[in-house]
Formats: structure tokens, C-alpha cells, sequence
């Protein structure tokens, strides 16, 4: 579903990745973590084709429209321009597809995003007079509203609380689960370990390690990403990460 | 939200009906009527279709392309206060326009005047292609816009300053506070095929000011290219504001109070705030230039003085409603 081979940026003449080489497949939630600045962001929106790039990536290299019926993005920054309702916001998902976003299979596309976030109450709120939480929320069935294949998300669980994250991380296992690929950068490396079937480890600019949770939540890779140690406890429900 | 566009409808058309039946010849409505359609012999079908007729029309075209490019800016830049003056066109068809009255270019044919203003209108939308770029966001277009907009007011005060003749410096002053009175069908036939042009351009970018709503890298991933867009907007804005302006001088506050005033009332989404904006912004102008019959008839009062006295202290309502808890 992602393909990318080579991909590096550079802006003002300072290189922000380096020949990043990654796949994401139908059925995995890929977490892509690292420290602030080590070029996540700058990843998915190179893999989008939204800023310039050299290297490959399949998504890049198909037209507007196709691309954007292929891969749905949760921007970082949770922009809502105009008091619009929750259902407005959602609605806006269906842009990439053909007709006014009003018909049958849209409202239906809409309806299932809504349930999926669990925002029935808030459907005909004003978005910007939600809390924080409650916008990334609506942001996120958005994006489900676009039903893409692949789904990619910068801080997803980012803002939202204990209960809301880990709603969120078993949605998008179970739509991992149906068929479909996640890209899902994340700072919570415990919460990374549960739920994720696959991690990428990013470090200035680099790939350092992408494999299995327990084979890139070592001790060493973390000293050398993060500069910590990481304390482990396996428990019952997963493994508990404790930096320290 | 149906029911807003109806209203909207019947009040544009109204208030085109009465925009007909007012004025000093005092004609009757039906003998009006029946004069403009079927014509006839004696001044009166002259006054409906040579005076009265023209008169509306602009009004009709005028505030209605004001509203629609308002609401296009607002929604491109993802800020309220963005208004169609922004990107400096009309300044620089003022400038033209100026300039035509100063030389005395205008009293050579009637059409001189709109020539030159949309000439110097040309001009500011190349300088502003010049200036924001292929590649530039809308940071860049607005900077680019206030310089020329600030080049423009310039060159229009130069004009006044070095004006060796104070009948031509009364005219300018005059002509810059904005009139639909006098015009002839002459410049509505310059004026609505590039105006209608830039409304079908503006028509296209409803989706895409949608989107924009998540934000820019958003609705590019959403297939929404930025730069496409951009350049609709841009030239259906000038297509426009440039005519507006060459035929009826500047009229301010109409593209930003419009806008403001309905968002509301189409539950905020850029798209359906286009059309009733369109037709808010007709209702507005028509009822202002019947105003401006009605109220001071021997005085000439102007049509861009009446909307600023109007727009100003709606404005200031309206920020008065957003700070007191409400969001714009």
C-alpha cells in the first residue's frame, strides 16, 4: 500500500531525511517513532507528495484524485478554519470522491466514521467550540470518512485521554485487522508495543530500526534515539515502558 | 439552508423592481413596466431602458460580484476580515481611473474612463502574479496585495496633489466615493462578460475552499491542489473586482460585512456561503443605491459613502458580538 524507496528531503540546505526506505502492507499499524525532530512528520508528508522530495513513493507518484481515494492524512496540526458542525467536518472526507459528498454511499461513509469515533452526541455540535480532545476525535473520523485503503496519522492519540487513546489504538488495530494499512506516528512507547504490529524507529532523519515491537524497544536502540533508558515490565495486558 | 436562498431570491428581485420604479422622473410602476418591455413613443421607455434599467443591473451585477468575491477571500485565506480590495486590483482600477479624469481622457468618449481603470486593473493583477509567485502562500499574496493596494493609494494622491485643475480634483474625489448614477447599458456591456467569467471561475473552487477548512497540507491530501486554486481565485476576483470597480468606482465594506453577516446562516461552510453571498451582497447594493435616491434626491449623495455609513457600524456589531463570548 506505501512503498517507499530512497526518500529524502532537504530543506534549506540542511538534510531532514536521509534515504528512508519503508513499506507499509494491508492488514499492518505501523508506528513510526523517534524524537521531536527526527523527521516523522516530514515522512508522511513527503510520502503524500506534499512537499518536494527525491527517491520513490508509489502514493507520490499517483494523480491528485487517486492518491487522495488511496490514502486518507491526519495532519499534526488540528486545523478547523470556520465554526462548522462535527457532521459538516466529517463530511468534508468525502471531497476526494464523486459527487456533491451528500449521497447515498457518502451519509453512509459519514454515519460509519461517526459510530467508529463514538461522536453521536456531538454530530451537530460547532467543531471549534469542542475541547481539544474532542476535535482530534472529529479530525480522526474525518479522516476514516475518506475510506482509504491506507490511513496515515501524525500524533494520532496525541491530546486525548487515557480512555480515548486506547479507544482510538483499538480502532485502528481492528481496521488493521479488516484489511487496511495505518501509518501512525506515536509518542507513547508503551502504548506503541501493545498496539502496533510493526515499529519504526526514526533518528535524525534515518531509519535506525523497523521490525517487530520487542526487537526495536531495545535498550540500546532507545539510548541511542531518545538518550534514555527504558525500564520493562511485562505484564498480563502487555508490556508496561517506563523511561527513565 | 433552502429557505435562506429563496428569501435572498425574492429580495434581490424585489429590490430590483423597486430600483426600477425609483428616480426623479416619477413614473409609474406599471407604466414603467409596461415601457421597459414593450417600449413605445415619448421619454419614458428611454428612462427605463437607457437610465433606470442600466442603473439596476449594475447595482444587481456590482454587489452581487462584491459579495461572491468577499466570501471566495475569506474562504481562501481562512480569515474574516479578508475582503475583495485585498489584493490591490481595485486600487489599481482607481488609479486608472484617476488618471483618465485627470488628463481629461474621459471626456473624450464615455468609455475611456472603464478603459483605463481596467486597464490599471490588468496592471495590479501582473504585479501581483509578479510579486506572490508561482510557489508563494497566502502569506505572500496578501503582502503582495497590501503593497500594491499601498502603491496604488499613492499614485492616486500624486495625481490629486499635482491636479493644476480643482474642477478634475472635485471630479476624482467624487468618482473614488463610488456612484451607479448616470451609467448606460454601454457599461454594463463592458462590464458583465468578465464579470460573469470570474463568477464561473469562483464557481469551481467551492469544494476546494471546503476543504481548506482542515488546513492546507489537508486538502492537499485531499486531492485539492493549492496552486490550482489559487490562481482561480486570483483571476476570478480580478475578473471581478476590476470591472466593479471601472464602472462604479470604489465601494467598500460590501465584500467583508456580507460574507460575515450570512456565515451563520449557512452553518459556516465555505462553499454554500458563495451563492448567499452573491445574493446578499445584490440585496445590499440595490437597497443602498435606492437609498441614496430616496434619502438626499438633489444632494447626490454617494453610493460608496451610504455603504461604509451602513457597513462600518455593522462591523463593529459584529466584533462586538464576538467578544462577548460568540466565535466569527
Amino acid at each position: 500500500m506505501l512503498e517507499l524507496q530512497g526518500l529524502s528531503v532537504t530543506r534549506r540546505n540542511r538534510p531532514v531525511l536521509d534515504r528512508v526506505s519503508l513499506s507499509v502492507a494491508a492488514g499492518e499499524l505501523v508506528g513510526l517513532i523517534g524524537p521531536n525532530g527526527a523527521g516523522k512528520s516530514t515522512l508522511m508528508e513527503a510520502a503524500l507528495g506534499l512537499i518536494p522530495f527525491s527517491g520513490a513513493s508509489n502514493l507520490a507518484a499517483m494523480a491528485a484524485t487517486d492518491r487522495a481515494r488511496a490514502a486518507a492524512y491526519l495532519p499534526q496540526s488540528r486545523e478547523i478554519a470556520w465554526p462548522v458542525s462535527v457532521e459538516d467536518l466529517i463530511a468534508l472526507g468525502r471531497i476526494p470522491w464523486p459527487g456533491g459528498g451528500r449521497g447515498p454511499a457518502d451519509r453512509a461513509a459519514i454515519d460509519a466514521a461517526i459510530a467508529r469515533m463514538h461522536l453521536q452526541d456531538f454530530r451537530t455540535r460547532t467543531a471549534l467550540r469542542l475541547s481539544g480532545g474532542e476535535q482530534t476525535r472529529a479530525l480522526i473520523a474525518r479522516a476514516l470518512a475518506q475510506e482509504t485503503p491506507l490511513l496515515i496519522a501524525d500524533e494520532p492519540i496525541a491530546g486525548l485521554d487515557p480512555a480515548q487513546q486506547l479507544a482510538c489504538l483499538r480502532l485502528f488495530r481492528a481496521l488493521a485487522t479488516e484489511g487496511r494499512g495505518l501509518l501512525v506516528s506515536i509518542h507513547d512507547l508503551g502504548m506503541a508495543a501493545r498496539f502496533c504490529t510493526r515499529l519504526v524507529l526514526l533518528d535524525k532523519g534515518q531509519v535506525l530500526a523497523d521490525g517487530a515491537p520487542d526487537q526495536v524497544l531495545t535498550d540500546d536502540l532507545l539510548r541511542r534515539a531518545f538518550g534514555i533508558t527504558a525500564r520493562r515490565i511485562d505484564t498480563p495486558d502487555g508490556p508496561a515502558i517506563l523511561p527513565i | 439552508m433552502k429557505p435562506l436562498f429563496a428569501t435572498l431570491a425574492l429580495l434581490v428581485a424585489a429590490l430590483f423592481a423597486i430600483s426600477l420604479m425609483t428616480g426623479p422622473a416619477g413614473i409609474g410602476a406599471l407604466d414603467g413596466l409596461r415601457s421597459l418591455i414593450l417600449g413605445g413613443d415619448g421619454p419614458m421607455p428611454i428612462v427605463m431602458r437607457e437610465i433606470r434599467l442600466p442603473r439596476a443591473l449594475l447595482g444587481l451585477a456590482v454587489g452581487a460580484g462584491l459579495g461572491l468575491t468577499g466570501a471566495a477571500m475569506q474562504g481562501y485565506l481562512r480569515n474574516p476580515l479578508a475582503e475583495p480590495g485585498l489584493i490591490g486590483v481595485s486600487g489599481m482600477a482607481a488609479l486608472g481611473a484617476v488618471i483618465a479624469i485627470q488628463t481629461g481622457l474621459s471626456l473624450g468618449t464615455a468609455l475611456a474612463l472603464p478603459a483605463t481603470a481596467l486597464t490599471g486593473a490588468a496592471i495590479g493583477v501582473g504585479l501581483l502574479v509578479a510579486l506572490a509567485g508561482p510557489r508563494g502562500g497566502s502569506v505572500t499574496l496578501i503582502l503582495a496585495g497590501i503593497a500594491i493596494s499601498a502603491l496604488a493609494g499613492a499614485g492616486t494622491a500624486l495625481v490629486l496633489n499635482l491636479s493644476p485643475n480643482p474642477y478634475a480634483a472635485n471630479e476624482i474625489v467624487f468618482w473614488l466615493m463610488g456612484s451607479l448614477a448616470d451609467r448606460s447599458m454601454v457599461h454594463v456591456w463592458l462590464a458583465l462578460p468578465p464579470m460573469l467569467l470570474g463568477a464561473a471561475l469562483i464557481w469551481t473552487t467551492g469544494r476546494g475552499l471546503d476543504a481548506l477548512t482542515l488546513g492546507e497540507s489537508a486538502a492537499s491530501a485531499m486531492g485539492v491542489s493549492a496552486t490550482g486554486l489559487r490562481w482561480r481565485l486570483i483571476a476570478g476576483v480580478a475578473l471581478i473586482v476590476g470591472p466593479a470597480t471601472a464602472v462604479a468606482g470604489v465601494i467598500g465594506f460590501v465584500g467583508l460585512v456580507v460574507p460575515h453577516i450570512l456565515r451563520p446562516w449557512v452553518a459556516a461552510r465555505p462553499s454554500a456561503l458563495l451563492p448567499a453571498s452573491a445574493l446578499g451582497g445584490a440585496a445590499l447594493l440595490l437597497a443602498a443605491d435606492i437609498a441614496v435616491r430616496l434619502i438626499l434626491p438633489e444632494r447626490d449623495l454617494k453610493l460608496g459613502v451610504l455603504t461604509a455609513l451602513v457597513g462600518a457600524p455593522l462591523f463593529l456589531h459584529l466584533i462586538w458580538k464576538t467578544r462577548s463570548g460568540g466565535r466569527v
